[in-house]
C-alpha cells in the first residue's frame, strides 16, 4: 500500500456552505412544523434538540457526538427482537 | 476511473443498473447475503436464493464484463428464529466450495438480542471451521454502536479469526475508531439518508488516512443508489484528493482485503 498522501488544500466553505445552509432551513423548518403541530412531546423531537445544542462544541466531533447522543448506551443484549427496524434515537 | 463495488445487493437491482454500473468504471461486484425485505418462511427459500447468488448472478455480471463475488449466511434479522437460522446454517457447506464464495456474511447483529449473538457466533464457529474471511453488518441508526462493541467482544473469543481477515461494515463517526483500534478492516456505506453521504466518509477517511478500510453502496431494494461509490470518487477529486489515493480506497482496498481469498480474482 503507498503512504498515506494528504488531498490537495481546496476551499471547504466555498465546496460545503450552501449544502450546509440548505439542511440547517430545513432542520429549522421541521421543528417549526411539529411545533405548529404541537407534536414537540415526541422523544425524537427531543432526541434532535439534544443533538443540536451539540453543534456548540468547539472540537471537531461534533458528527460523533451527535451520533453519540442518538445511541442507545447499554451494554447487554436485549431478551429478545419484538422488531426488526430502527428508530433513529433511543428512546432512554 | 476502475472500482470495486465490495457490498452490493444485486438480486434486488436491474440488469440497467449493472450497464450503469459498468459504464461508470466498475470492475467487480460483491455480493452479501442478506435479508429480502421480508422474512423468508424456511430454509428452501434460501436454497434458492444461495443458488441464485452463487449461479445466477455472476452470469448476470459478466454480461457486462464485471465480476461477481458473494458471502454466505443467514442475516440477524432473521437470526430470532434459532431453528430457522440454524437450518440456513446447515446450507452453508454444500455451497462454500462454489468459485465466487469469499466468505461468510453479512452476518452481525440487527437489534442487539441474544438469539442474535448466538447465531452470529455459529457463524463465525463456520467462518472459523472453513477457515473463511468474515464480513459483518452492524445494526441501524441508535443500535448500532451497542451493537458494534457486542460484535467486537464476541469475536475475541475465537483467536483463529484474526482481526485482518474480518471486515466491520457501516461504520459511522461514532464507531469507526473502535472498529479499527482493534485491527479489523472497516466499511463505510454510501446510503441517502440512514448512514454516510459522501462527504462525511471522505471527512472519515481522511481521519484515519484511507486504512483498511472500503466504502459501499450497499445497493438493495431500499432507497439506495448503485453509483454511490463513483459519486463519492468524484467528491474527492472536487476535495483535492490525488487518482493515486482515490484508487486506494476504490480499488487498491478492497482488493487486498478480499484477496486473502484465493477465489479473488479479477
Amino acid at each position: 500500500m503507498p503512504d498515506w498522501t494528504p488531498p490537495q488544500s481546496v476551499n471547504l466553505v466555498d465546496l460545503g456552505f450552501m449544502d450546509a445552509r440548505s439542511k440547517l432551513i430545513d432542520l429549522a423548518a421541521f421543528l417549526d412544523r411539529v411545533q405548529r403541530a404541537d407534536q414537540t412531546t415526541d422523544f425524537r423531537v427531543q432526541a434532535l434538540k439534544n443533538a443540536i445544542a451539540l453543534l456548540s462544541l468547539d472540537e471537531p466531533k461534533r458528527a460523533q457526538e451527535v451520533l453519540l447522543s442518538f445511541s442507545d448506551p447499554s451494554t447487554e443484549p436485549i431478551a429478545k427482537a419484538t422488531m426488526q427496524g430502527a428508530i433513529g434515537a433511543h428512546r432512554g | 476511473m476502475n472500482y470495486i463495488e465490495p457490498h452490493g445487493h444485486m438480486v434486488s437491482r436491474t440488469t440497467d443498473d449493472y450497464e450503469r454500473m459498468a459504464l461508470a468504471g466498475c470492475q467487480a461486484i460483491c455480493e452479501p447475503a442478506f435479508w429480502a425485505g421480508f422474512d423468508r418462511a424456511s430454509a428452501d427459500g434460501f436454497y434458492d436464493y444461495f443458488r441464485q447468488i452463487t449461479e445466477y448472478e455472476p452470469k448476470r455480471a459478466a454480461r457486462f464484463g464485471i465480476k461477481h463475488f458473494c458471502w454466505l449466511c443467514i442475516n440477524p434479522k432473521e437470526a430470532e428464529d434459532m431453528k430457522l437460522a440454524e437450518d440456513v446454517m446447515a446450507l452453508i457447506p454444500q455451497f462454500i466450495d462454489k468459485p465466487g464464495v469469499l466468505g461468510i456474511g453479512e452476518i452481525g447483529l440487527n437489534k442487539n438480542s441474544r438469539n442474535e449473538l448466538k447465531i452470529f457466533e455459529q457463524h463465525v464457529q463456520i467462518a472459523q471451521d472453513y477457515d473463511q474471511l468474515v464480513l459483518i453488518h452492524t445494526p441501524h441508526l441508535e443500535d448500532k454502536l451497542k451493537g458494534t462493541r457486542l460484535i467486537v467482544e464476541a469475536l475475541k473469543n475465537f483467536p483463529k479469526i484474526t482481526p485482518e481477515r474480518v471486515i466491520i461494515d457501516h461504520v459511522e463517526e461514532h464507531t469507526i475508531d473502535h472498529v479499527l483500534d482493534h485491527g479489523f478492516w472497516a466499511g463505510i456505506t454510501l446510503y441517502p439518508e440512514s448512514k454516510c453521504t459522501p462527504h462525511r466518509a471522505i471527512d472519515m477517511l481522511e481521519q484515519r488516512q484511507a486504512e483498511r478500510i472500503w466504502m459501499n453502496s450497499a445497493c438493495d431494494w431500499g432507497i439506495s443508489d448503485p453509483l454511490a461509490v463513483p459519486k463519492t470518487m468524484q467528491a474527492m477529486r472536487q476535495r483535492g484528493w490525488t487518482p493515486e489515493m482515490i484508487q486506494r480506497v476504490s480499488f487498491d482496498n478492497p482488493c487486498a482485503f478480499m484477496g486473502q481469498s484465493s477465489k479473488f480474482a479479477l
